[in-house]
């Protein structure tokens, strides 16, 4: 199992903030996000390639993804 | 009282505070950068932003970003307060205050972490405008309009 997280805009697309995702086998988080935008409501509507944290560190869409970590979609950066 | 190893808060910045933060004796230049929510002409009427962050991992970036800078510029200090929740026009959403022994290294550790957090915190902003819009903002692009709340 692994926890998704959804913020901002993604949050309100997706109606949640938090989700848990079965992972049978390691994958990549180009893998997850596929997979999130076929399987759960309003995720279609999330960008191919968005920017993502694999347990609170930004990462690229071929890093592997673990049972137990966190992956969080993350819309444009507004800080400061 | 401050979430996530004190940088994130929802009470206003006090900018003494940070500057205290950072002061001694050994500091002979202390520089201070405050972010503060702007109405300019182009900006449509906002009365206020309200920021959200993904916290556990905003907390960890910002301590990731503050010993960046204090391997690059081992002689200074530095302290970072970004503010949370809804912040009116003209108040401060980040406060930086940064001190060194000479001003060249306390300009460049300010400067360093708030593009640094301006490029890596996970920290979002919705505006809200005199019109009732609301609007989430990319600084990349173009805001999107979610609707009047």
């Amino acid at each position: 199992m692994i926890r998704l997280k959804f913020f901002a805009r993604y949050a309100e697309l997706v109606g949640r903030e938090d989700l848990e995702l079965p992972l049978p086998a390691p994958a990549t988080v180009e893998e997850v996000v596929r997979r999130v935008r076929a399987g759960i409501p309003g995720a279609a509507q999330l960008p191919e390639r968005p920017l993502t944290a694999v347990n609170l560190r930004h990462v690229r869409l071929d890093a592997p993804v673990r049972d137990g970590d966190e992956v969080a979609f993350l819309p444009p950066l507004a800080g400061g | 009282m401050h979430p996530s190893g004190g940088h994130l808060t929802r009470e206003p910045i006090s900018p003494a505070a940070l500057l205290a933060e950072v002061a001694g004796p050994e500091h002979g230049a202390s520089c201070l950068f405050l972010g503060t929510v702007r109405d300019g002409p182009e900006d449509g009427g906002v009365t206020g932003i309200e920021y959200s962050a993904y916290d556990a991992m905003a907390g960890a970036e910002l301590d990731r970003i503050l010993a960046e800078a204090q391997r690059q510029w081992p002689a200074a200090r530095v302290a970072v307060r970004h503010r949370l929740g809804l912040v009116p026009t003209e108040d401060a959403s980040i406060g930086i205050a940064a001190a060194a022994p000479h001003r060249a290294d306390a300009f460049a550790a300010c400067r360093y972490v708030i593009e640094e957090v301006k490029r890596r915190a996970p920290i979002w902003k919705k505006e809200l405008r005199a019109d009732g819009s609301v609007l989430w903002v990319d600084p990349q692009g173009r805001p999107v309009v979610v609707g009047p709340e």
